[in-house]
């Protein structure tokens, strides 16, 4: 039993599991930001009066929410990459990174576009009323007065965005960024006699990145909850 | 210092004629197949207040709304000082910051201060300093009575204190006419006089007012002109005394033997 001790800490001198985690967690930050500030535009478009820009957000949120992430990510560097020849970066790496980040971004805005909008559900429509009666036009009211209450109701339905994408970042490992699940596979490939411990290992790291962003949105759901 | 109180009181008597501030001409709207404004023809001049009554489903609320366009109409015309109201964008957002309205449902936005409330508008649409928005909010938050409770938040007001915030936020914009829309159906009854005490005093000083309302108390001591519908239509218009003691039609005798007698 001590031996199979040793042979699983010896996994760490021969991987950098660490260092796998670092890049997930590095991708889900820039593709939170990303997808935060795409959705938030597909959202106002989605509420907005001109026809033709509320078509055009539901447009982008049924094709992209219900197409594969694999297929995104692959699209980009099979098709845009390596097809297009578009580079990001002249590091190797650094472009692949920059293709999943996009289209980790691309995907999740989608579904932050949703959380939004129905965060924009629970704001009464008299808030967009008065805001309209004292000569506020659209952009000014969702700016002032609609979005910073809709974002607050929005926070729990976001935070499950956010747990979403954060595990969703494996799937760069399919746009060849080196990340814990692309390490995973040389490590089952060879590592077979702790095999056990290695699914463990990603996935306990994973619930340990993921359980305080739970506890944190709950905490500011209540947080900033606007009273009535 | 340009004050709806002192402005407005000095044409009072001149005010209430020459070109009406407000005339809806013929009328109509629909929701779906009910018909709920019926070729509705009403003058209001500068200075006037007029109160609109009548049962629930008669249309008067959404009369009161297509005054700002927060409902839209079929047909017909409405003027608002000789222009009329356009139908989107910049020119529709200049011209309800000329009116000023008041919900049922105050609509106070709940994530700003009472203080916030009433100098958003006229720092974000008039374009006024903070300095001078928040001075004269002060004024108008001291007229109405809370201006102890600048700093809170609308939910840690009662109901009374709201709407009086709210009427405080609609006068900061110096609207050129006042719409009420049920403004005190939603409060408890000790608190009802404190906001129509509000209002009447608005009335006194010349405020030019479309008000609906319940309130027959308040029609008798502050209206120039009771406005009478049912079913979507402008049954008859009198001055309060004059209506409440000879109706002339059937429907406004029903609809006044109902509420008064008891």
């Amino acid at each position: 039993m001590s031996s199979y001790f040793a042979d699983f800490a010896s996994l760490f001198e021969q991987f950098d599991v660490f260092q796998a985690f670092w890049v997930n967690i590095q991708l889900t930050f820039f593709a939170a930001i990303g997808s935060m500030l795409l959705g938030t535009v597909l959202a106002l478009m989605r509420v907005s009066p001109i026809a033709s820009m509320r078509w055009l957000g539901a447009g982008y949120v049924n094709i992209i929410r219900n197409t594969p992430l694999t297929i995104i990510l692959v699209f980009l560097v099979l098709g845009v990459w390596s097809q297009l020849q578009i580079n990001l970066s002249s590091d190797f790496n650094q472009n692949f990174f920059r293709y999943a980040v996009i289209g980790l971004a691309i995907y999740h805005a989608a579904f932050v576009c949703e959380a939004i909008r129905s965060g924009v559900n629970t704001v009464p429509v008299g808030q967009a009323e008065a805001a309209r009666a004292i000569g506020l036009g659209f952009l000014p009211s969702a700016r002032l007065i609609i979005f910073p209450q809709a974002l607050r109701g929005a926070i729990t339905p976001l935070g499950n965005t956010l747990i979403a994408l954060t595990k969703n970042t494996t799937v760069a490992a399919a746009a060849s960024v080196t990340e814990i699940s692309a390490l995973m596979k040389s490590m089952i490939e060879f590592r077979p006699d702790v095999i056990i411990a290695v699914f463990l290992t990603v996935a306990i790291g994973f619930v340990l990145i993921v359980v305080p962003v739970g506890l944190l949105t709950t905490w500011a759901s209540r947080k900033f909850a606007v009273v009535r | 210092m340009p004050n709806v109180a002192s402005s407005a009181s000095a044409d009072t008597s001149a005010g209430t004629t020459g070109e009406p501030l407000v005339r809806m001409t013929g009328v109509n709207k629909h929701f779906g197949d009910l018909h709920v404004l019926r070729e509705i023809n009403l003058e209001v001049r500068r200075g006037e207040v007029v109160v609109v009554i009548g049962p629930s489903g008669s249309g008067k609320s959404t009369l009161c709304r297509t005054i700002n366009r927060l409902e839209t109409i079929d047909d017909g015309t409405i003027l608002i000082d000789g222009k009329e109201l356009p139908a989107e964008g910049k020119a529709l957002a200049r011209l309800r910051a000329d009116v000023g309205m008041v919900f049922q449902s105050f609509n106070l936005f709940a994530h700003k201060s009472v203080l916030q409330n009433v100098t958003l508008g006229p720092i974000r649409v008039r374009g006024k300093s903070s300095a001078q928005a928040k001075e004269r909010a002060m004024e108008l938050l001291k007229r109405v009575g809370v201006d102890n409770q600048a700093a809170k938040l609308p939910a840690q007001l009662s109901g009374g204190q709201q709407q009086r915030v709210a009427i405080a936020r609609a006068l900061a914009m110096d609207p050129k006419v006042m719409l009420f829309d049920e403004p005190t159906s939603a409060l408890d009854p000790e608190m009802i006089n404190e906001v129509l005490d509000t209002m009447v005093s608005l009335a006194k000083q010349g405020m030019t007012m479309i008000v609906v309302t319940h309130e027959m108390g308040f029609a008798r001591r502050a209206a120039d002109r009771v406005v009478f519908m049912a079913d979507g239509q402008i049954v008859e218009q009198d001055t309060p005394e004059e209506f409440f003691s000879h109706p002339k039609s059937d429907r406004a005798k029903d609809f006044l033997g109902k509420i008064l007698n008891h």
